[in-house]
């Protein structure tokens, strides 16, 4: 059993034999990951200890504290929140040694080549052809809305390799190479002025069956794990009192006092009560998941979140007045990393809007609720046993 | 970090008070007794109270109680609001313990009194109007002669219908007082008010010449008054938690058994959305009402946590009540089907100890938001 001093020992010896001030932040990371301290709770050998997730924030304030350097998360938030967790739950021995080291040490970034413009939220309706040839699959069709594509080194991709059973049973999930022949991103642009996702080509890509993740049909179940980490890694992202969305009107209310109207101040205290309570909901999940219980609260969390950005980059807005009226840069450009706090009002207002649409939407994770949680009854189902290639589309 | 989860010993707690509802306070003969000349249950009352030794929770156990803390009485007052029995804890266990608590302890007035409340043999009232927010300025419709003796009225007093001891804010020669008063003193008259909330009454107290017992003196009696309006204000976000969760739980049910157009009403999905906003409200009240409560009991943070608490729970209670109502569709709007008794609550609890208003315009210096 890892205990708390036993953690504090860890973290001294990693920063005596790789000291902040001295060591290049790759090799602080890689040392960091070889030590167990990346994710503790992952097992021995693969960055972790098999310890209480739990334990992990004593970790990262010990390392904080110290001025270690640190993964940049918003650059490899999709490897971390969805591909590691998956190729951990269905990956084979080689795959773990082979993708969780670069990816935790941002070495590879990843993507995630879910969505077709034929099946978003009906993802499982999704088109994408894999046909096996020998040791290896080929795999052709189009992705779309895919962040970071243009940044990333690979991709976690589900794909159709049964066109003849219904669409949830024909899926098969791999672990693609982004920089394999046949792989095409072009730049997608966004309301925002930039292109932060991207449209994928895949034309006869080659994927060995190494990189297959779990079993060929299977690809559904694969899915379920990603989709469900996506949202816990949304709600369950920690922030401050007064901070994240919020804490941008708040600075502007303090800062800017002719600015302020009673009605205002109303508006931005519910938010402000909301932002708290947000904060609280997410601590109590990861509460939940430390326990080892984690709660059904994720998507309600997501729509949550998704709700209080918009109304708060709308409140920013509304309180700069003349300032709302215009836009900081609408230049064309591929971000590295989504940046809320860097740009100013209007691109907070306008990214804010694809908040309640990635990572499904608020729809269709109130349809999640209401069926899975509260238990009632599903919409009557027409695709249930059609195959999919008779499918209407 | 604050425990937001429940512990085990919380959620025993909390198996025996529901328990304990479901036999005694089923929703048919709540509504049955709303008519009768007794609408609390005081056979009720001594089970949960004495006998679960729910009243004393928060009572250090050398005063007579159990030393657990607001943790322990928070998921009591979820409880409370999931069956709105008819029960005088919030009064008598939750504001007169708490002001008397806050006291002087080691009075033999003060001792005395508190081992019996926590003991639930014996049901307190705090004399101010349940509207009464924190931080309000102390209350001067009562008044201390210089013989000690009390007179003035006070409107709309939680529980004192059935108190039988008064803690009574009142205002003397020499300033702010806190006083214990026997309800069957002479010179004092309580008058039941017909209440909105039908399970939970308020009544006018009017005190005339009085004679009292003072307890505590200006300063500990204007921060004695305080302590249990925040507490109560707080602990109340659990029991309008309690009570959305009830509006949630049930309407589900009902949305899955009733049929309309061919098919169970809760499988159209404007249906379903709505409900699952009330599962994200609900989402939100547990996790504003535990914090509140962890910091009652670990005593950081507490004007933040209650205000928040309150704000934000208060308007869920009352839209998951109005939507319970809403989704039962006529069976709803009936005096039979237990909906509008959690209607009443939820919209009482809403003025009482401060409206959500009230509550944000008191976050808003605490946080550095000034109008
Ligand atoms: C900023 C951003 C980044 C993204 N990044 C990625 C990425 O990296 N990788 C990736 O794979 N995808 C990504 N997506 C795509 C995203 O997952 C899809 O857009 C999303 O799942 C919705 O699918 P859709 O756009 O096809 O909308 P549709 O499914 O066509 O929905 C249209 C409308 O109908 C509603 N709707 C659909 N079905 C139902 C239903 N059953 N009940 C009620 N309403 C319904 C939807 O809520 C929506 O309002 C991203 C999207 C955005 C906006």
């Amino acid at each position: 059993m890892t205990t708390v001093d036993d953690l504090k020992r860890r973290v001294a010896d990693l920063l005596a034999a790789y000291p902040p001030e001295s060591t290049p932040r790759q090799d602080f990371l890689d040392a960091r990951f070889d030590a167990g301290l990346a994710w503790i709770h992952f097992p021995e050998g693969l960055g972790g200890l098999d310890a209480p997730r739990s334990l992990q924030s004593v970790v990262d304030k010990e390392l904080a504290a110290a001025g270690a350097p640190d993964n940049d998360k918003r650059r490899i938030g999709i490897g971390l929140g969805m591909a590691a967790p998956t190729i951990l739950a269905f990956g084979t021995p080689e795959q773990h040694q082979r993708f969780l080291r670069p990816l935790w040490t941002e070495r590879e970034v990843w993507c995630q080549l879910f969505s077709e413009p034929g099946a978003g939220s009906d993802l499982a309706a999704l088109g994408t052809r894999a046909v096996r040839d020998g040791d290896d699959w080929v795999v052709t069709g189009q992705k779309v809305w895919t962040s970071g594509a243009h940044k990333s080194q690979w991709a976690i991709l589900v794909t159709r390799t049964d066109p003849d059973v219904p669409k949830h049973r024909g899926m098969t999930y791999f672990l693609c190479d982004m920089t394999a022949p046949g792989v095409e991103v072009r730049p997608l642009r966004q309301i925002t002025g930039e292109a932060e996702f991207n449209e994928v080509f895949l034309s006869e890509v080659r994927i060995p069956d190494a990189h297959r993740l779990g079993a060929v049909g299977e690809g559904w179940k694969v899915a379920q794990t990603t989709l469900m980490n996506e949202r816990v890694a949304i709600g369950g992202t920690e922030f401050p009192r007064d901070g994240g969305m919020v804490g941008v009107v708040t600075e502007v209310w303090r800062e800017r006092p002719e600015l302020r109207t009673s009605e205002l101040h109303d508006k931005l205290l519910k938010l402000w009560v909301e932002g708290e309570s947000l904060r609280l909901v997410s601590s109590r999940l990861r509460q939940q998941l430390a326990a080892g219980a984690p709660g059904p609260e994720g998507s309600a969390v997501k729509v949550a979140f998704s709700e209080l950005n918009q109304a708060a980059s709308g409140l920013e807005i509304e309180l700069l007045g003349d300032e709302g009226l215009r836009y900081d840069d609408w230049t064309m450009r591929r971000p590295d990393g989504v940046n809320f706090l860097g740009r100013e009002a209007g691109y907070r207002y306008l990214r804010a809007k694809g908040n309640s649409i990635e990572g499904g939407t608020s729809e269709v994770l109130r349809n999640i609720i209401a069926e899975r949680v509260l238990g009632l009854p599903s919409e009557p189902r027409i695709d249930k046993d059609v195959a999919w290639k008779d499918l209407p589309r | 970090m604050s425990d937001l989860l429940y512990s085990e010993v919380e959620e025993d707690l909390r198996a025996s008070v529901r328990d304990l509802f479901k036999d005694r306070a089923e929703p048919a003969a709540l509504i049955a007794r709303t008519e009768t000349a007794e609408p609390y249950d005081l056979e009720l009352w001594r089970t949960l109270a004495a006998d679960l030794g729910t009243a004393g929770l928060a009572v250090p156990e050398a005063l007579g109680g159990h030393g657990a803390s607001a943790r322990e009485v928070a998921v009591v007052m979820e409880e409370l609001g999931r069956s709105v029995a008819p029960v005088p804890y919030l009064g008598s266990a939750v504001l007169a313990t708490s002001a008397l608590l806050a006291t002087d302890t080691s009075q033999a007035e003060v001792t005395e009194r508190l081992g019996k409340l926590a003991a639930g043999t014996l049901i307190g009232a705090l004399a101010v109007p349940l509207s009464t927010a924190p931080g309000a300025e102390f209350p001067s419709a009562v008044t201390a002669a210089a013989d000690g003796t009390l007179s003035g009225q006070v409107r709309s007093v939680v529980d004192a219908s059935v108190a039988e001891l008064l803690v009574v804010p009142a205002v003397g020669p020499d300033g702010p007082g806190l006083y214990t008063v026997d309800v069957s003193s002479a010179g004092v008259t309580v008058t039941e008010a017909i209440s909105l909330d039908l399970t939970r009454r308020i009544a006018d107290v009017t005190l005339e010449n009085v004679v009292a017992k003072h307890v505590a003196d200006s300063s500990v009696a204007t921060s004695a008054l305080d302590t249990a309006l925040v507490t109560a204000a707080g602990l109340l976000a659990s029991e309008q938690l309690g009570i959305a969760e009830w509006a949630l739980t049930e309407t589900v049910r009902y949305l899955k058994e009733r049929y309309q157009f061919g098919r169970q009403v809760g499988s159209f999905q404007s249906l379903k959305h709505r409900l699952a906003n009330l599962y994200t409200d609900l989402v939100n009240a547990r996790a504003t009402a535990r914090y509140a409560a962890d910091c009652l009991a670990s005593g950081d943070d507490i004007a933040i946590a209650v205000a928040v608490a309150q704000a934000r729970n208060s308007p869920i209670a009352v839209h998951a009540a109005e939507e319970a109502i809403q989704l039962h569709g006529g069976i709803g709007m009936t005096w039979e089907h237990p909906a509008h008794l959690y209607l009443k609550r939820a919209k009482s609890d809403e003025i009482a100890l401060g409206t959500p208003g009230r509550h944000r315009a008191a976050l808003a210096p605490l946080i550095d938001l000034p109008a």
